[in-house]
């Protein structure tokens, strides 16, 4: 591979991104910025407050400083959990999914479907769905004698809020996967089959390293969107039961609009975004460097 | 031997599973409330459209409708043309700063609306352009932009430079180039790149709804209007909430068969 030539012009290119980009960021920002280091007596009068708010953010014995941890602790057991299971389940359903024919046009429509859905009407359909009375997935788990009650218990409200996610978004997993395995050519294939190579070692050798690079997009919307979920708990479980499903961007706006704390608030999402900003810097990190080892 | 049958019968579980939650609505937009909430019944046993024709006849619904559709087609439209200068930029060349940029450009992904509605309604309401569904498609454009980067600095290396090479040699000036021989190498990567933008702006509510109060609503948010006094219009909701999935599955439609052909991110 040749290497790419240095052009500083090529800035010029990049220019109008920056714009818009810069225009929807910046204020926003650097507001969050102020007022996480500014303290609030009501009527617009600000005062500064240094770090203060900062340190009982992240001191564990505070109320604040809990309450985070408790939902910072949450929340990536949350991305955890659906990326466990939306990652492999994806790639699965891309190996199994029709690569030539008619089906082709409808699978694609269908399995892209429940992510064209807006997210607050995603909430309505499982807030209905989950029902004991009315809706068909709470009362098949009613009628199997599980205590299945999304308002009351929150391993119920948990679940929900799991398999809700695994359905609204594995789509997104199979759409990727299933480009990506487009793109691999035939030769391979054949060269497998040539060499007498099992299933396995077509997927382990061939098909998953090639994956490598649309995977990493997978994984990493997945993972910011998992961690900033907001809209479908909030209108399925509201955060309840008690706080069983209270995630960080949840609590953030019972903090900052429920209670108006806006330095406590803002302090909060500088440090939620921080930490957003480090898992991916590291991920992105690791895998482009893997990547490099390979092509060398 | 490779058998064929257990994939097909795989995926057609799969999608069987992934249709029963919209089965349900389209089910419960059929059935007048009484219905709904008399028990569980599998299929609508008196299916009327009655909600559907209300939507179609009030104009707040149709506006809303349009609105959404509006702010998000502006969106996708500039989404992709800025991106594209952007993505070839960053593939073909090094340039002061590329790779801190490129990442600065995705940590825009990372940013919770939940924390941003409130700056953005002022923000935007400082500029003038609240409540226009200007003021939404930029907005949308803080994520969208960035996303559309991403996407297509995979589709420009997937195309060898061998080809900007031999054109620089034939005489194409380069907006010449960019737009008769670049763009339709790169057409698979344009129609993937649009689907992924209208589709994110589409879905999007939060900051959607926080930007609009009455001229520019969108129809997710005229759909609070099924919440009255006399309790929820579960059908009304339910009905409203199918007509949100059509516009998306058009536009998948449209694109199927570039997805199909694949990301050319392989660069085998």
């Amino acid at each position: 591979m040749i290497a790419k030539p240095i052009n500083n012009r090529a800035w010029f290119f990049v220019l109008p991104v920056l714009g818009f980009v810069l225009f929807s960021s910046i204020v926003p920002t650097m507001t969050v910025v102020n007022y996480s280091v500014q303290d609030t007596m009501g009527a617009n009068n600000f005062f500064w407050n240094g770090d203060q708010w900062f340190r009982d953010l992240l001191n564990p014995t505070t109320a604040i400083g809990q309450r985070f941890n408790d939902a910072l602790f949450r929340t990536l057991a949350f991305s955890l959990t659906c990326l466990l299971v939306e990652i492999p389940l994806g790639i699965a359903v891309a190996l199994c999914a029709p690569r030539k024919g008619w089906a082709v046009g409808p699978a694609l429509v269908v399995v892209a479907l429940p992510m064209l859905i807006p997210w607050n009407v995603v909430g309505t359909i499982w807030q209905i769905f989950t029902r004991e009375d009315i809706g068909l997935f709470g009362a098949a788990l009613t009628g199997l004698g599980l205590p299945y009650n999304v308002t009351q218990e929150a391993i119920s409200a948990w679940t929900t809020i799991v398999v809700m996610d695994v359905w609204h978004w594995t789509p997104l997993v199979v759409l990727l996967s299933y480009a990506g395995l487009r793109a691999i050519p035939d030769a391979y294939y054949q060269a497998a089959r040539i060499d007498g190579a099992s299933r396995w070692a077509v997927f382990s050798k061939i098909e998953l390293p090639k994956l490598q690079k649309v995977l990493v997009i997978a994984v990493l919307l997945r993972f910011m969107q998992t961690f900033m979920i907001y809209t479908e708990p909030f209108v399925v479980t509201g955060g309840g039961p008690g706080s069983a499903t209270t995630f960080l961007s949840i609590d953030l706006d019972k903090i900052a609009l429920g209670q108006v704390d806006l330095g406590n608030a803002a302090a909060m999402s500088l440090v939620y975004y921080l930490i957003t900003l480090t898992v991916c810097y590291v991920f992105f990190t690791i895998m482009t460097q893997l990547e490099r080892r390979r092509d060398v | 031997m490779r058998n064929d049958a257990l994939p097909r019968v795989l995926f057609a579980a799969y999608v069987l599973v992934l249709m029963l939650p919209i089965y349900w609505l389209i089910k419960m937009s059929l059935q007048s409330n009484t219905d709904i909430m008399s028990g569980l019944t599998l299929y609508p046993r008196h299916p009327s459209f009655e909600k559907y024709i209300a939507i179609f006849n009030d104009p707040t619904w149709v506006h809303g409708f349009g609105v959404s559709l509006s702010y998000v087609a502006i969106n996708t439209a500039i989404s992709v043309a800025v991106a594209l200068p952007a993505a070839y930029a960053f593939n073909r060349y090094h340039f002061l700063g590329d790779k801190h940029l490129f990442f600065w450009l995705l940590t825009n992904l990372m940013a919770p609306a939940a924390v941003f509605a409130m700056p953005f309604f002022q923000l935007y309401y400082a500029v003038g352009l609240f409540d226009t569904v200007w003021a939404v498609a930029l907005a949308h454009c803080l994520f969208n932009v960035p996303l559309a980067v991403w996407i297509l600095e995979g589709f420009v290396g997937g195309v060898p430079r061998e080809i900007d090479e031999t054109a620089a040699i034939d005489g194409y000036s380069f907006p010449r180039f960019f737009i008769r021989i670049f763009l339709p190498l790169i057409a698979n990567g344009i129609g993937v790149t649009a689907f992924f933008c209208f589709m994110f702006s589409w879905v999007e509510q939060l900051l959607a709804t926080t930007l609009t109060s009455s001229h520019a609503l969108p129809f997710a948010a005229v759909m609070t209007r099924a919440y009255s006094v006399a309790g929820m219009d579960w059908s009304l909701l339910a009905a409203a909430g199918v007509l949100t999935m059509i516009p998306g599955a058009v536009v998948i439609w449209f694109v199927r068969n570039h997805i199909a052909k694949g990301f050319a991110l392989g660069r085998v």
